[in-house]
């Protein structure tokens, strides 16, 4: 943790505050900009190893998500599930453990969506209420075994929830072609009906209005982590364990506590590709209207910092990048898929904050001793 | 039939899993750990395929060797030169492998998503009585073997365990911490890098977009299951190895998938880690600096 400077003089102690906050601030926006830089950088020398116009394709890629109204429409039903699986992993990863599970919870929170809103026949919002909050149910109960094995016997959640995504997989493969499946077309599950679906914002492209839900669900949970007594037992229970056993607070109860709101979001995120992302309003055989947006999200978690309010912002760049990647297929030929290393890239590069505090110190190595050790003080944290 | 034809597939199923394993436990021992398993299998298993058919199945076991030991050495570099966190880098090469392998197969074959190995650029198989089995059954055991010497009986081992246990002490007794903890993640890589290798130029004879299929995480636990002792990183890959065979043969049995589906039968692997790391383990003990930097004082 920071230590504030020791001061008796309390607005002056607050300005260095306010600075040191701004400090940070700047320098972890610098660093993302650098992460996303260096990934799309590498990508673009991949592309031009490999025999395309990477010029071409960066111009497809700027015109396909930000080009026009549409684009950015497109863009923004990409970022939709994004912001909510990126949630998952900030909020497991502000309580210290790594729940990479956000793909199985969000396919499981897909199967009910389909599953309830392709037989509740109710009036306009109460349908749509009821498939999201059970979605919301089922993503949670998805994500418990993991954080429950983690307190009880200690198995490492990496593990145990990657194996539930592989079992999740499997399930709906089973449910999509034996249960939910449409007897008018083999490759997806029956759809759900339109009283459940959810409106476009713009007509013709496809955002719809779950983005407002993916938006409200990351500024409540901006609300629950730092506006909230239980936010503040979470957020401690990452930070020192044994802090917060001494000043009376339960550490289990904040682990499972943010388990379940991590399932919560995906399996929020799921039902958002099938009642609020058009045309199909159903769940494809392959699984393939759900992709890999439960790993997408660590990505985005990381570039937004962990920050819910970040992470809306980070949604819409890696929206960008697979609405912009289509358009590059089109235009530049480049396979869709090299967007997939750019993410592996980005997430690389901001494993190393340090990096920067090595530079720092390396700098100030070459100027005189009193910056050097305040820059060392500085790097210490 | 089905007996024998059950055992080679175990057989041929514990391998991946323990010559993962068994590097990670070096790796881990030396306090670095490397979730990034997943995506070196794939890469490599992608190299392993482009190296065969330029140059023949051994060339494309060295190739595989050596992608996965350069994508080692790049962890090594981001989490011990520039102290980055060792999971989220992980976690940043499972990505890449996934973008890298879809994005290569669509540049080398141009094809999306499969490319059958050719038969001739397999690696070759030894007859036996119960079927034809891949001699890296064998390369897998001795791995494990050289590997718990190498821990348990040589000066390198011995500075392992010092650099994983307390860092510090290591540094000062004259131990170049950076440089072990860069050798175990070497080590590891490249033992992934040959693992995935094998998956596709041997056993399964493919490369698609997910080809480990969790097989880099079921390693993952069958290291927490070995406490970090590579014998038990074979015991740990027979088992897992079983029920990967189990459902290989099993789900294209049609007695069975007629009374279970197929898809419940290919969860069986997956399950049975669950239930493993869930009721025998509890809590391994792990060396003490496992995971952490290392910052010298």
């Amino acid at each position: 943790m920071r230590r504030s400077p020791a001061s008796s003089n309390a607005p002056a102690r607050s300005r260095t505050e306010m600075r040191q906050k701004v400090r940070t601030a700047l320098g972890s926006l610098l660093q993302v900009v650098l992460a996303a830089g260096v990934g799309l950088a590498i990508g673009a020398i991949m592309m031009n190893a490999t025999g395309y116009d990477w010029k071409e394709a960066l111009q497809a890629l700027w015109l396909g998500s930000f080009g026009d109204l549409w684009g950015f429409a497109d863009t923004l039903a990409e970022a939709t599930p994004l912001i909510l699986t990126g949630l998952t992993f900030a909020l497991s990863f502000r309580a210290g453990y790594f729940n990479i599970g956000a793909q199985g919870q969000m396919i499981i929170g897909a199967l009910v969506a389909v599953a309830i809103g392709s037989s509740l026949a109710a009036p306009k919002p109460i349908g749509m209420i009821v498939v999201i909050l059970a979605a919301a149910a089922a993503g949670a109960l998805w994500a418990m075994p993991a954080s429950l094995l983690r307190v009880t016997r200690g198995v490492h959640e990496v593990i145990t929830t990657i194996m539930f995504n592989w079992i999740a997989t499997y399930l709906a493969r089973y449910l999509v072609f034996n249960v939910l499946n449409d007897p008018r077309s083999a490759e997806r599950t029956v759809r759900v009906l339109p009283e459940v679906r959810m409106g476009t914002i713009i007509a013709g492209a496809d955002a719809t209005w779950a983005l407002f839900v993916s938006v409200f669900i990351a500024l409540f949970f901006y609300w629950l982590l730092w506006h909230s007594p239980w936010g503040f037992e979470m957020r401690i229970a990452g930070l020192n364990r044994e802090a917060l056993r001494y000043a009376g607070g339960s550490p289990t109860w904040g682990v499972h506590m943010t388990f379940l709101l991590a399932g919560v979001a995906a399996g929020v995120a799921g039902a958002t590709q099938i009642i609020g992302r058009p045309p199909t309003f159903a769940l494809y055989g392959d699984l393939s209207n759900l992709g890999q947006l439960g790993f997408d999200g660590i990505a985005v978690a990381l570039v937004g910092r962990n920050h819910p309010i970040g992470i809306i912002f980070a949604a819409i760049f890696f929206g960008a990048l697979s609405t912009g990647a289509r358009t590059m297929q089109i235009m530049a030929g480049v396979p869709l898929d090299l967007i997939r290393v750019v993410h592996g890239v980005v997430i690389m590069a901001m494993a190393a904050p340090e990096t920067w505090s090595i530079l720092r110190r390396y700098i100030a190595s070459r100027v005189p001793a009193r910056a050097s050790a305040a820059a060392a003080s500085r790097a210490e944290r | 039939m089905i007996f024998s034809s059950l055992l080679i597939n175990a057989l041929h199923a514990m391998v991946p899993i323990t010559v993962t394993a068994t590097g990670e436990i070096l790796s881990e021992r030396a306090g670095l750990v490397n979730i990034g398993m997943e995506g070196i299998l794939l890469i490599s298993a992608f190299a392993a395929v482009v190296g065969a058919e330029a140059g023949g199945p051994l060339l494309g076991m060295l190739v595989g060797m050596l992608a996965g030991a350069l994508i080692g050495l790049i962890h090594g570099i981001i989490t011990i030169y520039f102290r980055g966190d060792q999971t989220i880098s992980g976690v940043g090469i499972n990505v890449l492998g996934a973008g890298l392998v879809a994005f290569g197969l669509v540049w080398q074959w141009g094809q999306a998503g499969f490319h059958q190995v050719p038969r001739a650029v397999r690696f070759p198989h030894i007859a036996t009585p119960f079927g034809s089995l891949s001699p890296m059954v064998f390369v897998a055991i001795a791995l494990a073997l050289l590997t718990y010497y190498l821990i348990n009986y040589t000066n390198l081992g011995l500075k392992l365990k010092a650099v994983g246990e307390n860092p510090a002490a290591a540094d000062a007794a004259g131990v170049s911490v950076e440089r072990v903890r860069l050798f175990g993640a070497i080590y590891a890589g490249a033992l992934a890098g040959l693992a995935g290798a094998y998956l596709s130029i041997d056993w399964l004879a493919t490369v698609t977009r997910s080809l480990p299929a969790g097989r880099g995480f079921i390693a993952l636990a069958t290291v927490v299951f070995s406490g970090l002792n590579p014998l038990l990183a074979i015991v740990g890959g027979m088992i897992f190895g079983f029920f990967d065979g189990l459902a290989l043969v099993v789900s294209t049995s049609r007695e069975v998938t007629r009374v279970i589906p197929y898809q419940f039968i290919q969860m069986l692997p997956y399950v049975v880690t669950l239930l493993v790391v869930a009721g025998v383990i509890g809590r391994a003990r792990f060396p003490r600096a496992s995971g952490q930097p290392y910052r010298r004082e």
